[in-house]
């Protein structure tokens, strides 16, 4: 690849992931919606558990990432969605660039108004369960980092169920058991943090995530939306 | 002799179990406007995919296209939250942005540069479908393959569009569409009567 | 043409294969689970500590060994498929499943009978247990994603593409469940180096681990049997073979 087309190539993802960032935020509902669930679903845990401080903060990691985990799912299952109904993902499939390589764009856009966004809204939802503030950093480190791996297997499951009736529950069925090492080294990132232990261990096991996730991911990506498309 | 842009030999299609067309051969020269016809459910849609490589899973046969297609399908991949204007220079592929006036000039041609610039999802569903058929007036690719490309259209719309075929043929490029109607494009519409591959 | 010759000519080469393979193997299968089980249940030693109850390793070790190898087996199957369309591979897979999600069920609940008077407890969230209902779980995925196509074809392909994804994470959730819970029995069975377990009770639990291998085979040469029959049912060739 010389230098031209990789500027090209950079070009093109840019202006792909500004295109989709852009549809996103003309239907704002859709960022909206997965931070509302995140609020209403943190409060329900002091509601059923009671509402002692202790054992919400003993609870909160596991709390702050199983709801972040579900309004995580809740996006995945809007992924494909539109772009499926109205014939665009066809028109993507049709195109000279690999499927692999101009899905990227819309996942980047889907982190950004997602993963992203609920990373950063966390910390407050985490004061609310009494989280120290010390553990702040590390719960947003560990957010950022496991929303995109969550996306990525997410949109996995998301591709293949595009063109199926009732794919939602069924999105939930297949994505949630690969969802478990994500969970697992997030809790443990933060259990970590607030017994004064070392969570760099847990974030690196999610960076990693991240890096394969970006390598093979795409690649599932593109041949369940190709199976889709031949519904 | 200039290369056939698209050719089939002995295609079948399935359908899970059944088997829905065999034995299609099909060349589809420059110049060509070529109709697949037949009743309902008889395998036009599916052809057409096939041609597109939309369906490889369930196509048997051998199959040789050039690479510049254009492939229109059911649904138009317009985006109701931007508007005419704006859909059509960011094609879902993102490639190849035509130019302000190469916009202007196709939105005039199907009749909708009034609408340039209001949300597509504000549009009549006949007004969207010609927004959709716009991108046949732009800088396109040699090889047009249209599934139903007359629904929703009225008789001017229908004109303007058998027109821009003929055009598109007489420049060097070539059409392939689905239709269960006969168009009115005379001698120089070439039929695939699908009724004659069906089954086994 | 060589698709063509894939896609029409398998079908009725595969029937007649199970048709040709199950009369030996269903017999081998039999024998191989009486001798073993009685081996293990009459001959084996009983366990210094466990006493009789730990017998039931001899169902429980063979179920879960081979429903993580069955998804493997799914998954090689799923990737034949993928690769070069082969329709026996696609049918392999489909069959596969449900076989190995009810050896994962089988191992889960030998495992909650034996836990009750090891453990005291009839579910305990032990790594193992959990990997196992992890897996459950992935077959579970791959069966309703298969149901929810109503084209078979394309339905496979899916399942195929999904399983692949599956086994890439497996390793990965299996070291991920064992970090989370930390203090677990370790490995008892090791082919190499010296073996925690006395070798008058491993022989009887390998011979019953290869009798489970050829149930899972027997099993899934049955379904596959079903699955062509009832897809095919209005073939020539199904119907000339049934008859004749």
């Amino acid at each position: 690849m010389t230098d031209q087309s990789g500027i090209d190539t950079l070009q093109y993802l840019s202006g792909q992931t500004a295109r989709h960032v852009r549809l996103q935020l003309a239907s704002p509902s859709e960022i909206v919606n997965p931070l509302l669930f995140f609020l209403l679903v943190v409060i329900l845990f002091p509601l059923g558990l009671g509402p002692d401080p202790e054992r919400l903060a003993l609870m909160a990691p596991g709390i702050l990432w199983v709801v972040a985990l579900l309004a995580n799912l809740m996006i995945c299952m809007r992924l494909f969605v539109d772009d499926f109904e109205d014939g665009s993902l066809e028109q993507l499939a049709m195109a000279s660039t690999p499927l692999a390589l101009s899905v990227i764009p819309q996942l980047l856009a889907a982190w950004m108004t997602g993963g992203l966004v609920l990373s950063l809204a966390a910390p407050l939802f985490g004061m609310m369960l009494g989280l120290p503030v010390s553990a702040v950093p590390v719960l947003v480190a560990s957010l950022l980092m496991g929303t995109a791996i969550m996306l990525l297997l997410g949109a996995v499951g998301a591709a293949l169920t595009v063109g199926v009736r009732r794919g939602g529950i069924l999105l939930a069925l297949l994505i949630l058991p690969l969802y478990i090492p994500v969970l697992i080294a997030g809790t443990r990132a933060l259990d970590e943090a607030l017994h004064s232990g070392d969570p760099v261990v847990a974030l690196a096991f999610l960076g990693a995530g991240v890096t394969g996730g970006l390598l093979l991911a795409p690649l599932a990506i593109a041949a369940g939306l190709r199976v889709s498309l031949e519904l | 002799m200039t290369e056939p842009l698209l050719m089939a030999s002995e295609l079948s299609v399935q359908k899970g179990v059944r088997a829905l067309l065999s034995n299609v051969s099909l060349t589809v020269n420059q110049g060509d406007v070529w109709q697949l016809a037949g009743g309902n459910g008889v395998g036009k849609t599916s052809l057409l995919r096939a041609f597109a490589r939309l369906a490889r899973i369930e196509v048997f046969g051998r199959l040789e296209r050039c690479e510049d297609v254009l492939y229109s399908g059911h649904s138009a991949a317009l985006k109701g939250a931007l508007t005419p204007r704006q859909n059509l220079m960011t094609h879902p592929s993102g490639l190849n942005a035509p130019s302000d006036l190469a916009i202007d000039t196709a939105l005039e041609a199907v009749g909708v540069l009034g609408h340039a610039d209001v949300q597509t999802a504000r549009l009549s569903a006949g007004q969207k479908r010609r927004v959709a058929l716009a991108r046949l007036f732009l800088p396109s690719p040699r090889l047009w393959l249209l599934d139903e490309p007359f629904t929703a259209l009225d008789v001017q719309g229908v004109n303007v569009l058998e027109a821009r075929f003929l055009e598109h043929a007489r420049s060097g490029g070539a059409v392939v569409f689905t239709s269960h109607q006969s168009a009115a494009l005379g001698d120089e519409l070439k039929v695939l009567n699908l009724e004659h591959y069906c089954g086994d | 043409m060589w698709r063509i010759i894939h896609q029409f000519g398998s079908p009725p080469w595969v029937y007649r294969f199970c048709d040709r393979v199950i009369p030996w193997l269903l017999p081998l299968t039999a024998v191989a689970l009486i001798v073993g089980s009685a081996w293990g249940l009459l001959f084996a030693p009983t366990d210094y500590k466990q006493g009789d109850s730990y017998r039931i390793i001899y169902i429980h070790v063979p179920a879960a060994v081979v429903s993580l190898a069955g998804y493997y087996i799914m998954a090689f199957a799923g990737l034949v498929s993928l690769v070069w369309r082969i329709k026996l591979a696609d049918l392999a897979m489909r069959a596969a499943a449900p076989i190995g999600a009810a050896f994962t069920a089988v191992a889960l609940i030998t495992g909650a009978i034996w836990g009750k008077p090891t453990w005291g407890a009839w579910w305990v969230w032990d790594a193992r247990v959990t990997s196992m209902l992890i897996l459950f779980f992935l077959y579970v995925g791959v069966i309703a994603l298969f149901e929810a196509y109503d084209n078979k074809t394309i339905a496979a392909r899916a399942c195929a593409i999904l399983s692949l994804v599956g086994t890439v994470n497996i390793p990965i959730i299996y070291k991920s469940v064992d970090w989370w819970y930390s203090l677990h029995q370790p490995a008892s069975i090791k082919f190499t180096g010296s073996s925690a377990i006395d070798a008058s009770m491993l022989y009887p639990l390998l011979g019953m681990i290869v009798a489970f291998y050829a149930l899972f085979a027997l099993l899934m040469m049955l379904n596959l049997k079903q699955s062509l029959t009832s897809e095919y049912a209005q073939s020539n060739w199904l119907i000339k073979r049934i008859t004749t």
